[in-house]
């Protein structure tokens, strides 16, 4: 009978968007008012709900996605350069000379403009960083000529911009200069990728020395897949028996698998130092019962940050999988074992598969905080096990390279978004449990 | 092949040490029997049938299986099919993989194993729902996949543990009918739990009624409706009118209870009873016979109409008779104009549908 009552109700709702459901309609103006009705009593109650959730709304729209959005914007939106100098881009398109060349004079003419321009509203510095980012040195060429400009009051230009620094006579300033010359561009998504824009406009790979990020990339996933194959490992064995313990013992460890949370992440990585470290606990313990004659190195290296970082992200991947067990009766494998399944393939053929999407959404959860792991690594690792939030940090406070910083953390939020996409391909996301 | 299929031998069993939840259990199965387990909640069904099944161990005492002691043999290897209350479909498999488990499970695979799949499909109806998960399946039909299942690999012995008890009346009644042709068909051993009375008699050839961890009577269907052994059987199963009095004299199987000063009953003695010991006398209602004619009952009593309700099929009347005012009658709906409300009338019963049990 209960299975019956929500085809009764769909038959008998009329239903707006199929034209009155199955039933055939009773007549156009019957019909159509009670669409009328039914739309405005549903528009009054999303109304009201939406009303309810404002404050979270426009919480989460200034805390959440205007940053994002800021952050995808800002990966390709570098208009400093060509709206600072917009004679000059102008003058080059007129010149329209190839790649290996030097301009003629009315595009230094254009440039000199520019500069004078600029050195008045006191963007200068701002343009000559931005060069910089492109070339090092690019700075210091750009504010020599920019210091002297008002010196001179005509051209010829040329000979003014070859005196302040040769490097206005070489055809490589300005391809940088031309590589620039779109307020949106990808330039910041090649350095990221290790790649660059040579001088004659193709994309190249940065030479070997600079090349960094890639394996930065590719360090990350293998830092943060490492972890999540641990916590998927030690999670499973804490959650069976998280769930399959008695009330006072499950208590009991619930507490101790939760009590992480309630303590600050850093003093949790400030532990696994006083742990790991060379005259630490563990050492001083070895070494006092001979175990080891040397100090392990258990700190600054890929060891310890998978350690550490295991244990913090623990929990992330344990809740998700005991919420799937606590859900799995017993009569499951008791069902499987009474029509003949051996423990072992009871649990393997009956009770794995159903923990499934709790193993995939702890694994998932721990994989994509990892990706982002910041504090853990730069604490415990050493120079080489650096994550890309790091470089992240590094661009955004030292090299000051927001454009960089902002592409970086795209790729990271595109390569999440792929997992997630993927996630919901095999396992599906209204399946994945979070606790 | 002289011996039960299943025995039961003085089993005890307690989860805390402390309360016994199966306090003496001695029961026989026959082979080819379906033995039904009836009880109120918490009686210690489902714990015996778990007992059987290996899922728990008996405190004391043994269980039998083919007259061998199976305390050691785990579950999978006591072949035992099992139907689950809330049915225990592997929601990660089709109906098809659910009911093949148990034959992959014994290396039975190819050919071999969809053809018997296939066959017992068709047996509970289900040809055409192999490929279908069991979530897309009404409550019924995961029913059927779980009696499916259970069937599939030829176990000697069935439990089924209140398999009908999420299902709606009517699909209850056409499954208890389906189970009932599969146990003729195939000459299945079934035992059975459930704690309603008329899927009990509808199905069982034998009934073994639990409380408080006893069994309290066991018997077929109509010995148990017409000859409970005790006041708890008497008033667990169908409805009884109770009337409370005192053994008067006893004479064989016969005895007289005297209600009141003015009134004796002639009861067939069913418990243990004896002279001046107190008894509860238990009469079925639709035994009670209102104005009847002269001779056809041995006990007459003045009575007073309360109230009546019809209910179709037949009415029914409740009445302020013998001190009671709870004293209910059943009457076929036979077309005849019945007695309104308010009115006094005469009610009477024959000797032998009155039983004299004892006090609970
Ligand atoms: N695993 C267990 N641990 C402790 N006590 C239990 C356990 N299983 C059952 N009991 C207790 O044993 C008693 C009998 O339970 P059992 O499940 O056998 O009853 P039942 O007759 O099947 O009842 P129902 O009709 O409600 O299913 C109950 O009082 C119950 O609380
Ligand atoms: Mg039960």
């Amino acid at each position: 009978m209960s299975s019956d009552a929500p085809a009764l109700i769909e038959s008998t709702t009329i239903d707006p968007a199929s034209g009155g459901g199955s039933l055939p309609p009773p007549g156009p103006s019957l019909n159509d008012d009670l669409r009328r009705r039914l739309r405005r009593t549903e528009w009054r109650g999303h109304l009201r709900a939406y009303l309810l959730i404002a404050p979270l709304l426009i919480f989460v729209l200034v805390s959440f996605v205007l940053p994002l959005s800021t952050l995808v914007y800002k990966s390709f939106h570098d208009p400093v350069v060509p709206t600072g100098l917009p004679l000059t881009y102008k003058a080059l398109r007129e010149w329209g000379g190839p790649r290996d060349e030097v301009p003629t004079e009315p595009v230094y003419a254009a440039l000199a403009n520019d500069m004078k321009a600029a050195k008045r509203d006191g963007r200068a510095a701002e343009i000559a960083s931005r060069l910089n980012i492109e070339a090092s040195g690019l700075r210091t060429t750009f504010m020599r000529a920019v210091r002297r400009i008002d010196s001179v009051e005509s051209g010829p230009w040329k000979p003014y911009f070859a005196g302040v620094d040769p490097a206005w006579e070489s055809p490589t300033t300005w391809a940088t200069v031309r590589n620039l010359a779109d307020t949106n561009h990808g330039l910041f998504f090649l350095s990221a990728l290790d790649l660059r824009k040579s001088s004659q406009g193709d994309v190249v790979r940065q030479p070997a020395e600079q090349r960094i990020y890639v394996e930065v990339f590719i360090r990350t996933i293998g830092i943060s897949a490492l972890v999540a194959l641990l916590c998927m490992a030690f999670g499973f064995a804490i959650a069976y028996l998280l769930a399959h313990a008695g009330d006072r013992t499950a208590n009991l460890l619930m507490i101790l698998v939760l009590l992480p949370f309630w303590t600050s992440l850093l003093v949790r990585t400030t532990a696994w130092i006083v742990l790991l470290q060379k005259e630490g606990v563990i050492n001083s313990m070895l070494l006092g019962i001979g175990a080891i004659s040397q100090p392990l190195p258990m700190m600054y290296n890929k060891f310890g940050v998978a350690v550490a970082m295991t244990h913090i992200l623990l929990p992330f991947a344990i809740l998700p999988m005991y919420s799937v067990m606590r859900q799995i009766p017993p009569s499951f494998v008791r069902a499987a074992r009474s029509l003949g399944a051996s423990p072992t393939t009871a649990f393997l053929r009956v009770y794995l598969p159903q923990c499934a999407p709790g193993v995939a959404a702890g694994v998932l959860l721990v994989f994509i905080i990892a990706l982002g792991y910041y504090i853990t690594p730069a604490l415990v690792g050493g120079a080489g096990d650096q994550m890309i939030s790091y470089f992240i940090a590094d661009n955004l406070t030292r090299a000051l390279n927001w454009g960089l910083a902002s592409a970086m953390g795209v790729l990271v939020l595109a390569a999440v978004l792929l997992l997630y996409w993927a996630y919901d391909k095999l396992v599906g996301v209204t399946n994945m449990r979070l606790g | 092949m002289n011996h039960p299929m299943v025995q039961f031998r003085s089993v005890q069993k307690t989860y805390d040490g402390e309360s016994l939840v199966v306090k003496d259990l001695n029961l026989d199965i026959a082979r080819g029997e379906f033995l039904t387990l009836l009880g109120p909640s918490g009686s210690g069904k489902t714990t015996s049938l778990m007992m059987l099944a290996g899922f728990e161990t008996a405190t004391s005492g043994d269980i039998l299986l083919d007259g061998r002691p199976i305390t050691h043999i785990p579950p999978e290897k006591r072949d035992i099919g099992m139907v689950f209350q809330n049915y225990a479909l592997f929601p990660h498999m089709t109906v098809a993989e659910n009911v093949a488990f148990p034959l992959s499970v014994r290396g039975i695979r190819g050919a071999a194993s969809s053809e018997k799949v296939a066959r017992v499909l068709g047996m509970v109806g289900l040809n055409d729902y192999g490929s279908r998960r069991p979530a897309q399946l009404s409550g019924g039909q995961q029913q059927r996949v779980a009696v499916a299942r259970a069937l599939v690999f030829e176990p000697k012995l069935v439990l089924m543990d209140e398999p009908l008890s999420a299902l709606d009346k009517q699909l209850r009644e056409q499954l208890q009918y389906e189970i009932k042709r599969l146990h003729h068909e195939l000459g299945l051993t079934i035992v059975y739990v459930t704690h309603d009375q008329s899927e009990a008699l509808a199905m069982s050839d034998r009934i073994a009624v639990f409380y408080q961890g006893r069994v309290q009577q066991l018997a077929d269907p109509v010995t148990l409706y017409e000859r409970p052994a005790n006041s708890f059987v008497a008033q667990f199963i169908g409805e009884n009118n109770a009337i409370h009095g005192r053994v008067e004299s006893i004479d064989g199987h016969r005895c007289r209870v005297r209600v009141d000063e003015s009134l004796t009953v002639p009861a067939r003695l069913v418990a243990p009873l004896a002279v001046s010991q107190p008894a509860r006398l238990s009469i079925r209602p639709e035994r009670v016979v209102v104005t009847p004619p002269d001779g056809s009952v041995d006990v007459s009593v003045p009575a007073q109409v309360l109230d009546v309700t019809y209910l179709g099929r037949y009415v029914r009347m409740r009445l302020s008779a013998c001190g009671s005012e709870e004293f209910i009658v059943t009457l076929p709906n036979d077309g005849r104009e019945f007695s309104p409300s308010c009115t006094a009338v005469q009610i009477g019963w024959r000797a032998d549908d009155c039983l004299a049990l004892d006090v609970l």
